[in-house]
């Protein structure tokens, strides 16, 4: 077997990213003591949080820091809202920290945090019941007072970003008695009658009692029924209401929901422009890759000379003859040969040849001659010499 | 509401367009109608942008019935 070791570097990196990843560590909502509670001169907090049994180590970044309305310090006990991530360089996990608030503030926070807990046990803050806020609503329902600087901020943000938005401002009272259930109405309204796409809830900072309508059990539930996806923007960073658990999508600010309700048309259309060059591109160099295979081809041997195959098979053609022709030749040298050596040899055993040496045939009336015995007296015979013949009698 | 999903899946099928033109394995037939209806959705998102118009209204209940208004910012 082979090992395979990972580095250490590489692990934390692993580990910081399955962290990431877990919507839950994204947005904790912890309660504990403060410990080893450390002011840095950055004006960055360091510190610890702990209960009876366990602790963890915490950072607020002085942006955050900066929104506290109090000095923690060790062994009080808080809230904090955050994420949980890990310090790659040493390999721990900690909270940083967005928002702190002092835990045990009175009969309010008890309720606030009864209610919370019960909401929470029915399922209303479940990410599952979540709506997606639409990417290009086209038109956005917002529920907050027709005066002061939160619909003012949501009209600046949300026309900077898209110049041609439409938004419907459904005015209702923000705080104090009869607030919740006038929010609640208008919720329905807007649900009723489909008015927007999505809709902001929002209200400017203001003290817990202040902020009280978006902890009451019925604006809770009116969120969560809403067909509609609901936006929440209640108080400061730091104030978290009911409203917010329930809402689809939490706020930090008003104007942070006009950003987030609002696309920036600019990125769009950036974005759209960006698929036509991708494309065209794309195009392009498809036709590009298309016209270097074509001429690739006419480059090939068979387009550029068509006629090198058959004058190859000419040459083939031509030698075949000429073997042909050498083998005929070759053939009839040998029979010439042949013959000529017969010859020779017909010639050295022809009778003809005998007669040069001085020998004669005797013919007899055309007959040859063998024996003495075939003549008689007075017989007239041919001799035959090599250089013609000769008419003799016998005597 | 229908045009505001549209748009959604419009842009999504942009960058699936996208993706499939820049993988270079489709034919070049199939690649000129890509691009056809890529310009052609890309175009239709920029049409709905552009002809937007700017509405800030004001829902007032007037007896039980809702007006829209022109909303106006007080000055403060």
């Amino acid at each position: 077997m082979k090992y395979d070791p990972v580095s250490v570097t590489d692990l934390n990196k692993y580990i910081k990213e399955k962290i990431a990843n877990d919507e839950a560590l994204n947005n904790v909502l912890v309660k504990g003591e403060i410990s080893n509670f450390k002011n840095h001169y950055t004006g960055h907090l360091y510190f610890t949080l702990k209960d009876e049994n366990s602790l963890i180590k915490c950072i607020m970044f002085k942006s955050s820091a900066v929104n506290l309305k109090f000095m923690p310090k060790d062994g009080m006990k808080v809230l904090v809202f955050g994420t949980v991530s890990v310090f790659e360089r040493d390999g721990v996990y900690q909270i940083y920290c967005k928002a702190m608030q002092e835990d045990g503030m009175g009969s309010l926070y008890t309720a606030y945090e009864e209610l919370k807990a019960k909401l929470d046990k029915e399922g209303l803050f479940k990410v599952e019941h979540k709506k997606k806020i639409p990417v290009m609503p086209k038109c956005i329902g917002v529920l907050t007072s027709n005066t002061g600087s939160v619909i003012r901020d949501i009209i600046n943000v949300s026309t900077r970003r898209n110049p041609n938005v439409y938004i419907k401002l459904l005015p209702v009272p923000v705080q104090g008695e009869g607030a919740a259930i006038k929010i609640v109405d208008a919720i329905k309204t807007m649900n009723d009658k489909k008015l927007a796409d999505v809709i902001i809830v929002a209200r400017g900072g203001g003290s817990l009692e202040d902020l009280w309508p978006f902890n009451e059990e019925i604006v809770a539930r009116a969120i969560y029924e809403s067909e509609l996806p609901v936006i929440s923007a209640v108080g400061h960073e730091t104030d978290f209401t009911i409203a917010d658990f329930v809402a689809d999508l939490r706020a930090p600010t008003p104007s942070a929901a006009a950003e987030l309700a609002v696309p920036n048309i600019s990125d769009v259309m950036l974005k759209l422009n960006s698929y036509n060059n991708r494309y065209k591109l794309a195009l392009k160099k498809k036709i590009e890759v298309m016209k270097l295979r074509y001429e690739k081809c006419m480059n090939s041997r068979v387009f550029k000379e068509p006629l090198q195959k058959i004058q190859e098979k000419y040459i083939l053609i031509d030698m075949q003859i000429k073997s042909i022709q050498n083998s005929i030749t070759n053939l009839y040298k040998d029979k010439k040969n042949y013959a000529i050596n017969m010859i020779a040899k017909l010639d050295a055993l022809s009778p003809l040849k005998t007669l040069t040496r001085g020998y004669s045939i005797v013919g007899l009336n055309g007959k040859v001659i063998k024996s003495v015995k075939q003549l008689q007296k007075d017989d007239e015979v041919d001799i035959r010499f090599y250089d013609g013949t000769a008419k003799a009698k016998l005597i | 509401m229908g045009k505001e999903t549209n748009f959604e899946e419009n842009m999504k099928q942009l960058e699936q367009i996208a993706k499939e033109l820049e993988t270079g394995d489709l034919d070049l037939d199939t690649s000129v109608k890509k691009f056809e209806e890529g310009m052609k959705i890309s175009k239709e998102c920029s049409d709905i942008l552009e002809k937007a118009e700017k509405k800030i209204t004001m829902l007032i209940n007037d007896n039980g019935e809702l007006k829209e208004e022109n909303f106006v910012q007080e000055e403060e």
